[in-house]
């Protein structure tokens, strides 16, 4: 693994996004800081509503403005504030600087557009080059994710396409102006397991050959461990523990964590063992949390969990946890 | 469990296909070959796991069975009687001893009946109880299954999606039944939440020792649940065994690839695994592939694969596996 100690690419403080609804105000992200360094692969994992896709979907400002709204939060990439760039400033960022694959390949590609004019729209608008330019830009890159006979499948729309095929559409879309920083939002959950094992190596290798740092969001603890450098877990729009990848599941501390590892069936675990549960349900995230929002969930709740919210807390120069038990003042 | 005696449920040479019609006047030109010929045993108070991609015919399998849908051909054997054969009426009467638990908790329930009376569906229907004991009846399976009896009067959306999946399950042990099949119940659920519906069943099990044809398309999911395993692949069964064999031993290189494809929550046991990447994608089932349906994917496959389709052998002792090359 590619665990460099580079400079940031990316730097977010306290990122807040809620959105309006009818039934109230939803606090999708609360406070989120976290950064990317260059050449690396941070994962983070949590399950639905936890907010990990709206933590990225708010650093390029891709989510729907009202309901949304981004409350609070600085995002520096190169310096330069993506939160407070203008509609425009930002467009030229997506897609170019930053590349993105989104969870489900069949509504992210437009139907009604050859997948040919779908990848070489980013590189005519992004780097400005010829019809003729962009189209052998795409041939190749059709070729370097894998899609055999490139030239003639370009003029093909989605439909002919099958799943795994058109999540290499949308990475082939996602590199085609070679991004410093490629965000993939559960890219291989709608895949088969061996469709899912192939992207998986496709991505590692277009890693390996361009040297970008990704974001990789996932309810998957399996591929995050295969994947990752560093791990971000969320819960209830926090961020609840982060640390190198190992460390996590040699050593994690949050409840929820642990919860979490213990919950998963493993493919060499010893049989008949019985699977720990974490008991309640997922947050409710219409009130702002005064109190853990894991409390209600945790074995080792006390007092001090219902009272007040626990902040992300350095236990060790890498590894950070926003938990009562493990905070030493 | 092993003997012949202990057999609630033989499939023979089942085959489902469904039509593919064209043009004006709808005529058929061909046929997806969802299920082509498959032949299993579930013996009782067993966990049976089912597991395949999508589209490999796992979860027709199951509506099948249940007669959700008719055999195309094949035999299904539930306690003597071959139920492709039964008319409806006595179907009927069959039942209450063989239900289902749906995947999508969401779709599975009527919004806009409330819990009591999803529950108490099947037992009326059944003509088995009225009034007060009935009341009754729902209030202890909705105790049983980890819900509160002043639930009965709500309606499905008030409820969470692991909450559903447990009205669900609830709903298909009303009539006591002896057989469940369960398509994959909790592919819609968030982990921690999985974990929670999969130690119900195991506790209901044990509790009522129900047998379960459990379908699934989560390798590590199966392992942890079942004693059997059969794994499935465009319409056949490639390879069926006791868990241990077939997790520890897989004699088909499709499974074989597909344990090497499951991702394991652990770094260092990441790092050094070496993956069996496949090539490609799974062929339509309307026009599988001559020979061995795996041999368009299969690393190994040599000419024999490609002309005949590989014999259903017993390898090993209760470990049987269709392929050439398995030895």
């Amino acid at each position: 693994m590619l665990a460099k100690n580079g400079a940031n690419v990316l730097e977010v403080h306290n990122l807040k996004t809620r959105f309006h609804t009818h039934d109230g105000t939803l606090h999708a992200v609360n406070g989120v800081s976290f950064e990317l360094k260059e050449g690396e692969l941070l994962g983070i994992v949590g399950e639905s509503g936890c907010g990990k896709s709206v933590t990225v979907m708010s650093l390029l400002k891709l989510i729907p403005i009202p309901p949304g709204e981004i409350v609070d939060g600085r995002a520096f990439f190169h310096g330069r504030d993506l939160i407070a760039m203008s509609a425009n400033e930002i467009r030229h960022v997506r897609g170019h600087q930053i590349g993105f694959i989104f969870q489900d390949p069949m509504t992210s590609l437009n139907p009604v557009m050859t997948i040919g004019q779908q990848i070489m729209e980013p590189i005519r608008a992004h780097l400005g080059k010829s019809r003729d330019e962009a189209r052998d830009d795409a041939i190749r890159l059709l070729g370097m994710i894998g899609i055999p006979m490139a030239e003639a499948r370009l003029d093909d729309y989605p439909h002919q396409f099958s799943g795994g095929m058109r999540q290499r559409v949308m990475i082939a879309i996602a590199l085609s102006c070679i991004p410093q920083v490629l965000i993939a939002d559960e890219p291989t959950t709608a895949l088969d397991v061996t469709i899912q094992a192939q992207i998986i190596d496709l991505i590692k290798q277009l890693r390996r050959e361009l040297g970008m740092s990704i974001i990789w969001i996932t309810h998957d603890l399996g591929i995050v461990a295969g994947i990752a450098d560093r791990v971000i877990v969320m819960y209830g729009g926090y961020i609840v523990e982060q640390a190198p990848v190992k460390e996590l599941y040699a050593n994690p501390k949050h409840p929820y964590t642990q919860g979490l590892l213990g919950s998963l069936p493993r493919l060499e675990e010893r049989m008949a063992e019985r699977l720990t549960n974490i008991k309640g349900q997922p947050p409710n995230l219409f009130s702002e949390p005064t109190s853990c929002p894991f409390a209600p969930r945790c074995p080792y709740v006390f007092e001090r969990c219902l009272e007040e919210n626990p902040a992300l807390w350095p236990i060790s120069s890498n590894h950070k946890v926003a938990c009562w038990l493990e905070i030493k003042e | 469990m092993t003997n012949n005696d202990g057999v609630l449920l033989k499939v023979e040479n089942l085959k489902k296909y469904f039509p593919i019609m064209r043009g004006l006047i709808r005529r058929k030109v061909g046929d997806i070959k969802a299920v082509d010929g498959i032949s299993f045993d579930v013996y009782k108070g067993e966990t049976l796991g089912l597991v395949g991609e999508s589209g490999c015919g796992k979860s027709t399998t199951g509506r099948v069975i249940l007669q959700l849908y008719p055999v195309t051909s094949g035999k299904i054997i539930f306690k003597g009687k071959d139920l492709a054969k039964l008319d409806s009426e006595a179907l009927r009467k069959l039942r209450p001893m063989m239900q289902m638990i749906f995947q999508d908790p969401h779709a599975s329930l009527n919004p806009r009946m409330t819990v009591g009376s999803i529950i108490s569906e099947p037992i009326i229907e059944h003509g088995v109880l009225r009034g007060r004991k009935l009341q009754k009846r729902v209030e202890e399976l909705l105790e049983l299954v980890g819900l509160s009896p002043t639930h009965a009067s709500r309606y499905p959306h008030e409820f969470s999606g692991g909450q559903r999946q447990r009205i669900g399950i609830a709903r298909a042990l009303a009539l006591n039944p002896e057989f469940i099949v369960c398509d994959e119940p909790i592919a819609a659920l968030d982990v921690s939440i999985q974990a929670q519906v999969v130690n119900l069943l195991e506790d209901l099990q044990a509790e009522f020792g129900l047998t379960y044809l459990f379908i699934s398309h989560d390798l590590s999911m199966i392992r942890h649940i079942s004693q059997r395993v059969a794994v499935m692949y465009l319409g056949r069964i490639v390879e069926l065994g006791s868990r241990k064999n077939v997790y520890e031993d897989p004699l088909h290189p499709y499974t074989q690839a597909l344990l090497s494809a499951v991702p394991t929550p652990d770094p260092v046991i990441e790092e050094r695994r070496n993956r069996i990447i496949l090539k490609g994608d799974v062929p339509s089932p309307a026009n599988p592939p001559l020979g061995c349906p795996f041999h368009t994917r299969c690393p190994l496959a040599v000419d024999l694969c490609r002309q005949e389709v590989p014999a259903w052998r017993e390898l090993r002792p209760r470990h049987w596996v269709a392929c050439h090359l398995a030895e």
